[in-house]
């Protein structure tokens, strides 16, 4: 099989019950996505699949044949950190870090279906992902600042 | 463990008539669980998520044929207008994350009587349309569901689509869980009203062995509506007659008690929600007359 990955293609043969995120994270390296329940409750492995959220945790390898898959290590470009990098350093939007990445993705998949984002969708868009340190107050405000920004004509 | 990937609808016939023991697979989002768990150990996976022919729905005739692939952020994104309840159900499900993966296919598939689309697909009358390599029919949903996880589906066959009648009236679906999102509920309900036909389907869910209807309660509720001659009149349904259709729902009910909720209060819950979504109804067909 063969997916896209941060914009870079990779083939590979995999077991067929081996899972996206454990591809992401042991065939190629990429240990930004982490592994929080295996039950799709908690969001940590959120990817994007063709620009869509997804839990990495309940997708097979095999299913993501031909997709292209974005993770937190695609954000930043050039060692520049995306927007939404940069609103969850300056509004302090994590604590342990461990549901950031899984956040910022949900966070983009957010962003990109486009549409007014009150603080109230943002609530209702992050429901699949869980954080036990921050009481979600400070990641709403980190994804409110990027997501202006984001859209905003002078950051295009 | 082998996995099969069709790149067709015919060629997942074909794999399902010679390997009759694979699990389909869709969005994944309860098969995967119970992999993960180490609760299901299936010889064979039949990955049916590349199937195009399952992926898309249609309007014709006053029915909507949705592919047993399409997924609920497609039913919330596109069908809203034909099809409310099931809409309003759809957004209850999971997170954005499974919604972009689940689909309606797997909801049928899975058979869980807490399933959310199941409720309201009952009480718009929808069928479920399978299809083996040797031939394709339709099943009224009521007869689709026999027990927790058992479905009508007969050695070799695969769910293509679901066909359900464009909603004639305002439909509603309310569900109570522990918390607004993730939430497998502890009791759901859902109504639609025929004005044309005068009649009331419901769907009750998470309250018996499998999803099921509550035919006297919506054999009442419409003698009612029919002979104080409310369809036309657009009055208020008097409080005993809602009450009445409560109670009637409640009965229908085979509840159990287990970590999600009591008999009693299973039985409490669904009264309650059907008085709600008769009285929500209701008033969107009075304001829309």
């Amino acid at each position: 099989m063969s997916l896209e990955v941060n914009g870079v293609e990779h083939s590979a043969e995999v077991e067929p019950r081996q899972l996206l995120v454990y591809f992401l994270r042991e065939n190629l390296a990429l240990t930004g996505t982490n592994v929080g329940c295996d039950t799709t409750s908690c969001g940590a492995c959120t990817v994007l699949m063709d620009g869509r959220s997804v839990k990495s945790c309940t997708v097979l390898t095999v299913q993501a044949d031909g997709a292209e898959v974005q993770t937190i290590e695609g954000l930043a470009d050039d060692g520049k950190m995306h927007p939404l990098q940069d609103a969850f350093h300056t509004e302090h939007g994590l604590q342990c870090g461990y549901c950031t990445p899984g956040m910022i993705m949900a966070a983009l998949g957010l962003i990109q279906e486009g549409g007014d984002l009150t603080e109230k969708d943002i609530r209702l868009g992050l429901e699949g992902n869980l954080c036990r340190c921050t009481g979600y107050h400070n990641i709403v405000k980190a994804i409110q600042s990027a997501a202006d920004e984001m859209r905003s004509p002078a950051s295009a | 463990m082998d996995i099969y990937r069709p790149a067709s609808w015919s060629e997942a016939l074909e794999v399902k008539r010679g390997a009759p023991e694979s699990v389909p697979l869709a969005g994944g989002t309860d098969l995967m669980v119970d992999l993960n768990f180490g609760r299901a150990r299936p010889q064979a996976l039949l990955d049916l998520t590349r199937l195009a022919e399952l992926a898309g729905w249609d309007r014709d005739n006053g029915r909507v044929r949705i592919g047993a692939g399409v997924t609920f952020t497609t039913l919330i994104a596109e069908l809203a207008p034909e099809l409310p309840g099931l809409a309003i159900a759809s957004r209850t499900v999971g997170s954005p994350q499974i919604r972009n993966r689940a689909t309606l296919g797997g909801n049928l598939g899975t058979a869980s009587p807490a399933g959310d689309a199941l409720p309201p697909l009952l009480a718009a009358g929808a069928e479920v349309e399978v299809a083996s390599a040797a031939r394709s029919r339709r099943i009224p949903l009521e007869d689709f569901f026999i027990a927790p996880k058992v479905t009508a589906l007969e050695g070799g066959e695969l769910i293509a689509a679901i066909v359900v009648p464009v909603a004639d009236g305002p439909q509603q679906y309310s569900k109570i869980g522990t918390r607004n999102a993730m939430v497998i509920a502890t009791v759901s309900f859902a109504l639609a009203l025929h004005p044309g036909r005068r009649r009331v389907g419901t769907g009750i869910g998470s309250a018996a062995p499998r999803p099921l209807r509550a035919t006297e309660a919506e054999d009442f509720i419409g003698g009612v509506l029919a002979e104080h001659d409310l369809w036309s009149s657009g009055a208020p349904i008097p409080e005993p007659a809602s009450a009445r259709f409560g109670e009637l729902v409640a009965a229908a009910a085979q509840p159990i008690d287990d970590v999600r909720g009591t008999v009693a209060y299973r039985r409490h819950a669904l009264a309650v929600l059907a008085r709600r979504t008769l009285a929500w109804a209701w008033s969107d067909y009075r304001s829309a007359a």
